[in-house]
């Protein structure tokens, strides 16, 4: 797959993912009529001003309620209209859980949720606001899509292709600045892995902005003689396991890599499938059943075992 | 879409029915929430033979109005005045709770055309009514919204949270029925978690509120009718009720909140009501 070519020089351009669902809520206002907003007492953080000033009459404020977010969000969908809620992952889905549970994935609610601030590259607001656990939490429910994207390009195109999709979506986004690492012309499609670079020693499943550290990671990997895969698992759920296991095949090795905890997230549902269909050797790059703490992205990848070092590491340990 | 509406004894009348309905379908299930399904008969009766604008063979009909049942145990009720409106078959109600059933303990949105929502957990029913109020005035349609709950799950923050929303937004298109009767399942509400005035908290956070006798049918219809009038706020019509409304031994006692009886009792039950019935006029 053809990446940014400014990726890993001089112009690497930066953008956050939360930026990227910011334009692509106004994208999808655009086309259709019944998309609306809500926040709860988030809206600037959430990148939702765009949306707001074109369509003021769409937006809905329910203050610092996590709850009657999802709730309302509910009852909007049910009439016809296509909710995006904004809060911090860290409350929405982790405070509202069971009204998300309920009321919108129990009965298929057309709401899509969009956690912001995920991942412990949310920096120096420290562990209360660090969520670490949506992707686990999300992942569990039916009739939920659980979208994760890699860059600010990718996260437009997800909102705009889950406000498409008449059911309950949950799309994960991050504070920080990230590298561009797609193109405007880079498909995008629920549910369907990008192979962001082949390989044949070992497979590095990742998703979210921290796949940088994986490329970083094959990069210094090929120099050393070791050809590493690299697959952008954007969707968690539906999961494409097709590209999982022909990965697999094709590697005999997999390093999964996620800003999220190692249980329940990215790393745990590429096991799944591959424990039912192609047993692997795998290590898992993620927060280890810890909390975060407060410091800068680059500090806590550092500290917490998430950079491009650290999944070398995990690479020369899983092929032995 | 007509509302088929019922005179004060025909509702009266059909309110014995959906009591004796509501007896048969947990004693049969031997499990369900027989209190609060007695309590709330005379205020469903009403809303779905005099009040709503539904179409039993259309539920989806866009002009319909919205029935949200928050407090989801008391479904056993809902569901015998669905079947007796024409919703679906009488014969299917002696399948709540069981396997492969669209009468679910707690009602189930997909499984049953007609259910608005899924509900059970406390708390959540009017933030997605007060949703669809909101939703149906971005669209400019007159649709109304009426949302039951429980005086018990206003121990729920959820539930004030939907209450601040609604006033902000002026939903006049909402209209909350609270089943004020003063039990839940630890013993009575005083007990657990005192509630204290709730027409003065609804005030202070500006609804405008109606109180009334919830078993006399004609003080709902002109709290209803003056609901529909006012303009600018959500109404809440708080429903005194009788937990167990109409059998002798259930009535007043939380231990039936959740508790089916057994066939004796059931049968006891049912004399009484054919006995209730003999003397509506």
């Amino acid at each position: 797959m053809r990446l940014n070519p400014n990726l890993f020089t001089e112009n690497e351009e930066k953008e956050s993912t939360r930026a990227g669902f910011g334009k692509g809520i106004l994208k999808a206002g655009k086309q259709n009529k019944n998309v609306v907003a809500i926040t709860a007492d988030l809206a600037g953080s959430t990148k939702l001003s765009a949306f707001i000033k074109e369509f003021p009459d769409r937006f809905i404020q329910v203050g610092v309620a996590e709850q009657n977010l999802a709730t309302v969000a509910s009852g909007l969908a049910h009439v016809g209209k296509i909710p995006f809620i904004t809060s911090f992952a860290m409350f929405s889905p982790g405070r509202n859980w069971e009204q998300i549970r309920t009321t919108i994935c129990y009965n298929n609610q057309n709401v899509k949720i969009v956690g912001s601030h995920a991942g412990i590259g949310v920096g120096p607001d420290g562990a209360t606001h660090q969520a670490l656990e949506d992707i686990a939490i999300t992942r569990v429910m039916p009739n939920i899509q659980v979208i994760a994207p890699c860059d600010a390009i990718q996260a437009e195109k997800a909102t705009i292709a889950i406000a498409k999709t008449k059911k309950p979506a949950y799309l994960r986004v991050n504070r920080q600045k990230s590298p561009i690492i797609t193109t405007k012309s880079t498909e995008f499609k629920i549910g369907k892995a990008q192979l962001f670079k082949d390989g044949s020693d070992v497979a590095i499943i990742s998703c979210g902005p921290i796949i940088y550290e994986a490329l970083l990671a094959a990069k210094e990997l090929e120099k050393k003689g070791i050809s590493a895969l690299v697959l952008n698992v954007h969707t968690i759920k539906p999961i494409d396991k097709k590209e999982i296991i022909k990965a697999a095949k094709k590697t005999k090795a997999v390093v999964t890599v996620e800003d999220h905890q190692i249980h329940g997230g990215l790393g745990s549902a590429v096991a799944e499938v591959l424990a039912q269909n192609y047993p692997t050797r795998m290590e898992f790059i993620g927060i280890k059943d810890r909390f975060g703490e407060s410091g800068s992205d680059k500090e806590l990848y550092k500290k917490f075992g998430l950079t491009y070092k650290h999944i070398i590491k995990a690479v020369k340990k899983v092929i032995i | 879409m007509s509302t088929n509406k019922m005179d004060v004894k025909q509702l009266r009348i059909m309110a014995n029915t959906v009591r004796q309905d509501v007896i048969r379908m947990i004693a049969e299930a031997k499990s369900g929430h027989p209190a609060g399904s007695l309590g709330m008969t005379d205020v469903l009766v009403t809303l779905y033979f005099s009040f709503l604008k539904v179409r039993p063979k259309k539920p989806k009909d866009p002009e319909r109005d919205y029935l949200v049942l928050s407090n989801g145990h008391i479904c056993p009720a809902l569901y015998a005045v669905m079947a007796n409106r024409g919703f679906f078959p009488k014969k299917e109600l002696m399948n709540l709770r069981k396997i492969g059933s669209r009468l679910q303990g707690h009602p189930h949105r997909e499984a049953l055309p007609g259910l608005e929502s899924s509900s059970g957990p406390l708390g959540c029913g009017l933030s997605q009514a007060a949703g669809m109020a909101l939703g149906l005035k971005m669209s400019g349609k007159k649709n109304r919204v009426v949302c039951l709950t429980s005086d018990g799950e206003h121990e729920e923050g959820n539930t004030w949270e939907a209450v601040m929303f609604a006033a902000k937004y002026g939903l006049d298109n909402l209209i909350q029925i609270m089943d004020r009767n003063n039990i839940q399942i630890d013993g009575t509400t005083d007990e657990v978690m005192p509630l204290r005035s709730l027409k003065k908290k609804y005030e202070a956070f500006n609804w405008s509120v109606i109180e009334i006798n919830a078993h006399d049918i004609k003080q709902i219809l002109k709290a209803l009718e003056q609901a529909d009038k006012t303009k600018a706020k959500p109404t809440i019509i708080i429903a005194k009720t009788i937990p167990g409304k109409g059998v002798s031994f259930m009535e007043n006692d939380y231990k039936w909140h959740g508790k089916a009886p057994s066939r004796e009792q059931a049968e006891k039950a049912i004399e009484e009501l054919k006995k209730e019935r003999l003397r509506i006029r």
